[in-house]
């Protein structure tokens, strides 16, 4: 059939795929809910693992401290990426390619050198952040983080800009007077809300996963927390770990759901559009490297 | 045509551009663009690309900033004033409008920035919409509409703010044949009765001609020459000018004494006396008639345009010219004729000046 040679693949290699990359996926998954919620001592079944992530204060307390993180991680990445990429895609154009490599700079530069070299410029950041109380907290980390996701985020909102009229759409909208925030908020954020997304959940997912630098710089992350109960307690290190995976994959759901009743709704009512439309922008989501999950 | 402004219903602003320059790094966008706009006005900046037309659009509309010289709208001096403050309706070359929005909430944009509130926006965006035809599109997105559409949603947008000035910059420049033809007609008839001044920037002759009140051609970063459409055409004041705008076949000559020799014919001088010399000579394809005896040449081709005919002749010397006549005459390829200069007065160039192409 035509339709079916035009759409690639045999329907039976596609769910055979799916179903070999599905197995692939959700085995480690099940054997960690399986692990998680066995009783290792008397046999059978218990949730006792589960229930220690909220009744272990130390935990407890480190998962806060991680969603915390993440919650300002992307707060700040965006307040700082979103204007700064404008801005220079419409005034500074020759300046983005010096952007982007400093945004991808963080990629090379391995964890512990970035600790080294973070490590004199903290006891500023903690001596200022102690006059607003946050002196000892580990939310300090957020500064690091934003700099761990910037090649990340960088790419996913680099992708849903190009695919905008970026110059015309906030010419025009200045000409119909609208101030450069009133621009931003209200003509460029709507159009590239699926790169703020993907940035975001990209930012979450680096945040939620990154140990070695929370480990050396001496704060007691989520992950951090999750490798010393491990030493002792095997089945609630693996609760924590699963909750915090189950936890990225909701929120993954979640934004893709919102993102997508949020933007233009009625232009899938009327799937022959007749005009060269702006293309629309999932972009295509970096993976963020493995190498710093616990 | 008209050759003067034509009063709308509402009163259009005057618009003055004094000495503009703009350089960019060792370029001259603009070399001292002077420019001066009726209220209500249409005028066309006309000119090819490079020769600066759409930076003076950007300067006037606050979207670059001019090296040096003053932009006056309505007696206001508004040099420095930012583009979301000068008031001024924009339709773009590229597709403007916001793709997150329904139409209505495009045009509407503009008042909603005003705080005009909800009931008033929704009704004076739908009147704009009835304006441009597309009152029944209300509620559909860009991306549902045509490029020809889309392009008149961008102009009721522009309009509904009720601005100072209507900038058009190269609306239809994206559009196809006979949409551009519809488009520019029906953006004279809006123009004419919302009574807007109106910059329009245009590289197609054949459209500014047909919309503006006056015509600005523009060379290099200045106005080469200024006046209604009639008056570029008939009487161009440089040989840039007669290129430009309209058909033009390109003679070898001679100037003697104020007039041209031409193939055997002598021929006024349009515009600024020149030394005598060789020239090159600019005739109009209408200004070259089929005559019983004259200048012998061969038909090389003829095509029918209509009203009118438009027929290649080989001259002796090799070079061809172009002869536009009655749809009455049907000249065949190969065939002998005589031609002869109607003597309408021409311009001229000293030769080099301009390569043939």
């Amino acid at each position: 059939m035509s339709a079916m040679t035009r759409k690639g693949p045999h329907p039976a290699l596609r769910w055979s795929l799916l179903a070999l990359f599905g197995i692939f996926f959700l085995t480690p998954l099940l054997s960690m809910a399986d692990f998680s919620t066995r009783n290792l001592i008397q046999g059978g079944r218990t949730g006792q693992a589960w229930k220690n992530l909220f009744q272990d204060d130390a935990l407890y307390s480190a998962i806060l401290i991680s969603l915390g993180l993440a919650l300002f991680t992307v707060v700040l990445m965006l307040l700082v990426l979103v204007p700064t990429m404008i801005w220079v895609r419409l005034r500074t154009p020759w300046a983005k390619g010096m952007m982007e490599f400093l945004c991808l700079l963080p990629l090379t530069i391995p964890a512990l050198v970035i600790v080294v070299g973070l490590k004199g410029v903290y006891d500023w950041v903690t001596y200022f952040l102690s006059y607003v109380g946050l002196g000892e907290s580990a939310l300090a980390l957020t500064f690091v983080y934003v700099v761990l996701v910037l090649p990340y985020s960088y790419r996913a909102l680099d992708s849903a800009m190009s695919a905008i009229d970026l110059k015309t759409l906030s010419e025009a909208a200045r000409s119909l007077g609208a101030s450069w925030t009133t621009t931003i908020m209200r003509v460029v954020v709507p159009n590239i809300w699926s790169g703020i997304l993907s940035a975001s959940f990209i930012a979450i997912a680096v945040v939620l996963g990154e140990y070695t630098i929370a480990s050396l710089m001496g704060y007691t992350t989520l992950q951090v927390q999750i490798v010393a109960i491990g030493k002792a307690d095997g089945t609630t290190s693996v609760a924590a770990s699963l909750a915090v995976l189950l936890l990225g994959f909701v929120l993954l759901m979640v934004l893709s759901l919102f993102g997508g009743r949020g933007r233009r709704t009625g232009a899938t009512e009327d799937p022959v559009a007749p005009a060269p439309s702006v293309p629309a922008s999932l972009s295509p989501r970096p993976q963020p490297g493995g190498n710093n999950h616990p | 045509m008209t050759t003067t402004t034509q009063p709308g219903t509402r009163a259009g602003l005057a618009v003055e551009l004094t000495d503009l320059t703009r350089v960019y790094g060792s370029n001259r966008a603009l070399d001292g663009l002077t420019l001066h706009l009726e209220p209500g006005e249409l005028v066309c900046l006309l000119g090819p690309s490079g020769c600066g037309k759409t930076t003076a659009l950007r300067i006037l509309a606050g979207l670059d900033e001019a090296t040096s010289g003053t932009v006056e709208v309505g007696g206001k001096d508004l040099t420095h004033t930012p583009a979301n403050k000068r008031d001024m309706g924009m339709v773009f070359q590229a597709y403007s409008l916001f793709p997150h929005m329904t139409v209505l909430d495009n045009v509407a944009f503009g008042l909603k920035l005003r705080g005009v509130d909800k009931a008033q926006r929704s009704t004076k965006a739908g009147d704009m919409l009835d304006l441009v035809g597309l009152g029944v599109h209300k509620q559909k997105f860009a991306s549902q509409l045509s490029g020809g559409q889309q392009q008149r949603v961008a102009l009721a947008r522009a309009l509904a703010i009720e601005p100072s000035v209507l900038l058009l910059d190269e609306p239809l420049s994206a559009l196809d044949a006979k949409v551009r033809v519809q488009l520019r007609d029906e953006i004279r008839r809006v123009q004419l009765d919302v009574g807007t001044t109106t910059l329009f920037v245009t590289h197609d002759q054949e459209e500014a001609l047909a919309v503006a009140d006056r015509v600005a051609v523009m060379n290099a970063g200045n106005i080469e020459q200024i006046g209604t459409p009639e008056e570029l055409y008939t009487q161009p004041s440089s040989a840039f000018v007669a290129n430009f705008v309209g058909l033009t076949n390109r003679v070898p000559g001679e100037l003697r004494g104020g007039a041209v020799l031409v193939h055997g014919a002598t021929l006024p001088l349009l515009g600024a006396a020149q030394p005598d010399g060789q020239v090159t000579a600019l005739i109009r394809p209408e200004n070259i008639e089929f005559a019983p005896d004259g200048l012998a040449a061969t038909v090389v081709a003829s095509s029918f345009l209509g009203n009118v005919r438009r027929t290649q002749v080989r001259l002796a010397d090799d070079s061809v010219l172009s002869v536009q006549h009655d749809v009455s005459e049907h000249p065949q390829t190969g065939d002998g004729v005589f031609l002869r200069f109607k003597s309408h007065a021409i311009s001229a160039s000293p030769t080099p000046a301009i390569p043939s192409s």
